[in-house]
């Protein structure tokens, strides 16, 4: 009996509390970084738990014009469009055997599986009824809805990044058999991963199309579908190579002495597929512009606004890569791959916030409350990624195959 | 309801207009989807159909009853008001002001419906769109998708329901008519089949070419609707959406679901073929590690020491 506590203390010192005793563990946390996260995540979670007992009239600025706003605008929309790297990586590497984008994948993987967790939480605060989200899945079936479609995509997909994530957990927990299996399951994985990321990150799009008259004409489009699936690939890919940078540079003990040229290499590699991409989102844009005739908005305030989008957050970026990536300048494509995040972000923003209901007296503005609890889910998203990187061999993966380069 | 001696007049003075529609019409025929035709050149703004309304679906009572001066905004349906009445912002040509009232327009391919999904709303064969809130998760795409921004949704409520016309599909079942149809007292409201309303609507335009607007609201707007208006002055006026399409709305998202299929059918073949011609340049080509395939690539990991 004592035995197995003791066992399970030393499991627990080693495991969880990085071999600290759980008073060294406390010191060692005691950061101003992480009293300020304390603070943003415990005023956050007063905000949930005001949001659950009033209403939603309680903390958001929601109306019966505008029945969305930021928790469906940034959390839903940006959250999965921002954790695209997860299957977009998972198939370069597993399917196309792009073997030095390696080292990327688990992070990759982790940071969609998160990005989808804190999306789903996202909108658990904001349905009506929360407890009622297994119902398409389980009960009632309105499978004339993209609602329909992007809620068993969603439900399936982050069962899948949880799967593809497993054999890290098993690794960290040191069970090599069960690994093993998990292992065996990557293919197969990450093939039906593309299939659902294709359907929902498109689908996310699709929501819109049955509202012509409330999302502003310049950002309305038949090819909204197209869009929301081309740049979840940019939001991924430029993800990854921001989140790549920031974890070399914060967890350079967990990273093995991989070197900084390695990483720049990749990371040009990454620029340049992200180059071609946006190139590619950029013309998708204008022939949807074209398609919907609306030349004489671009004079409007909106298409100033229109033009910033596309020139500086579309056009830019993709400029800014192709660049970089030629010039081997690996600093250039973490600006524009910043960039280029921001770009989606704004998109995503500027069809669910900025243009819906662009038409209507009354504007939205998300609440202090709304913008507080979004802070809160991706403060709560950094804070879990730290503590499963600094635990369980996500970074640290095998070093580069020689012969690639 | 309370009528003042003046609106009183102006009912009795237009009821003789009611003689222009068919019987059939005015009690219901049977069979087919149910529709009402709201002449607007006969309703005088008694506002007795929210209040018929409001007690039908056990309602507070509307908003300032029985005060003129509640015309003087245009309001909007509430979580609490199912239909009120505006009075329009131009006058008719008679000088004297036109009404209208707004509610759910329940149309004959409505986006709502097709948009939810748990079947939260679903429209009946016999015309209303009706709710069940026991599905109901509270996803508002809806209110996103109804061209006429009409669901209302109680954003002051712990548990929250979706808020707006039934077309009193309950009373329609028991064979009466919708409460506000019943508490009409001018014949601006009459409830009917719709291809008979239709026609009834298109013989007034016919019969008074120089009176009515020649277009029947609710013919095309959005697919069809089972609320059709008639007017003699502009509908924008009247608080009535001009700026919708006349396809129906779920057509719009139709195709991008008809792709489901196809992505999960083509995508598949498509992803293995890429691996496995990779797997055989693997193979022949001398350049490739001997370790990158995708399904064991990974744990040869543990056996890896840098």
């Amino acid at each position: 009996m004592t035995d197995t506590l003791t066992r399970a203390r030393a499991w627990i010192r080693e495991k969880v509390l990085l071999g600290r005793s759980w008073r060294e563990y406390a010191r060692a946390i005691d950061t101003n970084g992480n009293r300020l996260a304390a603070l943003v995540v415990a005023a956050g979670l007063t905000v949930i738990a005001y949001r659950f007992s009033g209403g939603l009239a309680a903390v958001t600025n929601l109306s019966q014009d505008t029945p969305w706003g930021l928790w469906i605008g940034f959390d839903m929309l940006c959250g999965v469009a921002l954790a695209a790297g997860g299957y977009t990586l998972a198939s370069a590497v597993y399917i196309l055997g792009l073997e030095r984008y390696r080292p990327v994948v688990r992070p990759a993987i982790l940071t969609g599986f998160l990005g989808y967790l804190f999306a789903v939480i996202g909108l658990l605060c904001d349905l009506g009824q929360p407890w009622r989200i297994p119902y398409p899945i389980f009960y009632k079936y309105g499978v004339t809805s993209v609602m329909f479609e992007v809620g068993w995509c969603v439900f399936l997909y982050l069962t899948v990044l949880g799967l593809e994530f497993t054999p890290t957990v098993f690794e960290w927990l040191g069970w090599a058999r069960i690994g093993r299996r998990a292992k065996d399951m990557t293919l197969g994985l990450t093939a039906f991963g593309v299939v659902l990321s294709t359907l929902h990150q498109s689908s996310l799009g699709s929501l819109f199309l049955s509202a012509p008259g409330k999302v502003h004409p310049l950002w309305y489009s038949p090819f909204l579908p197209v869009f929301f699936f081309v740049s979840s690939v940019v939001a991924g890919l430029s993800m990854v190579i921001v989140e790549s940078a920031l974890s070399h540079r914060a967890f350079q003990h967990r990273a093995r002495p991989r070197p900084a040229a390695e990483l720049d290499e990749l990371t040009i590699g990454l620029g340049r597929a992200a180059a071609l991409l946006l190139f590619a989102f950029f013309f998708l844009r204008l022939q949807g512009l074209a398609e919907g005739g609306r030349w004489a908005e671009l004079a409007t305030g909106y298409g100033a606004w229109y033009l910033v989008e596309l020139l500086g957050l579309v056009l830019a970026p993709c400029l800014l890569f192709a660049r970089a990536a030629r010039a081997g300048d690996a600093g250039a494509v973490r600006v524009a791959a910043a960039l280029a995040v921001l770009g989606v972000v704004v998109q995503r923003l500027n069809v669910s916030i900025v243009g819906f209901q662009w038409n209507v007296a009354h504007r939205y503005v998300p609440s202090a409350a709304e913008v507080l609890v979004s802070v809160t889910l991706v403060t709560l998203g950094v804070l879990t990624f730290r503590w499963i990187v600094n635990r369980m061999p996500v970074l640290d993966g095998r070093p580069l195959p020689a012969a690639g380069h | 309801m309370d009528l003042d001696r003046r609106t009183f007049l102006k009912v009795a003075a237009v009821t003789g207009a009611t003689a222009l529609v068919p019987r059939g019409a005015a009690a219901g025929a049977a069979g087919g989807a149910r529709a009402v035709l709201v002449d607007t050149t006969l309703c005088v703004g008694c506002r007795g159909c929210e209040a018929a309304c409001s007690e039908a679906n056990r309602l507070p009572e509307p908003d300032h009853a029985g005060d003129p001066g509640v015309f003087d905004a245009a309001r909007t349906t509430t979580p609490t008001a199912f239909t009120v009445v505006n009075r329009s912002t131009a006058p008719g040509p008679d000088g004297e002001p036109r009404f209208a009232k707004t509610q759910c327009l329940h149309c004959v391919d409505p986006g709502c419906a097709s948009a939810c999904p748990v079947r939260a709303l679903e429209k009946t064969a016999s015309g209303p769109v009706v709710y069940h809130p026991e599905r109901c998760i509270g996803c508002r795409y809806c209110m996103v998708s109804c061209p006429f921004g009409l669901p209302r949704y109680e954003y002051d409520k712990v548990v929250p329901y979706v808020r707006k016309c039934s077309f009193c599909a309950e009373r329609q079942e028991a064979g009466l008519p919708p409460a506000c149809v019943e508490a009409c007292p001018s014949g601006a409201l009459v409830f009917g089949n719709r291809e008979e309303l239709l026609e009834v609507a298109r013989t007034r335009i016919y019969t008074h070419p120089d009176r009515y607007v020649h277009h029947v609201y609710g013919e095309q707007e959005a697919g069809g609707t089972s609320w059709l208006y008639l007017a003699d002055v502009p509908f924008e006026g009247l608080g009535l959406r001009t700026d919708v399409e006349t396809t129906p709305y779920p057509a719009r998202t139709a195709g991008a679901l008809a792709a489901v299929p196809f992505v999960m059918t083509l995508w598949p073949p498509v992803l293995m073929g890429l691996y496995a011609i990779r797997r055989r340049g693997a193979a022949e080509g001398p350049a490739t590690p001997p370790e990158g395939t995708a399904a064991d690539a990974g744990s040869t990991r543990e056996d890896d020491h840098d």
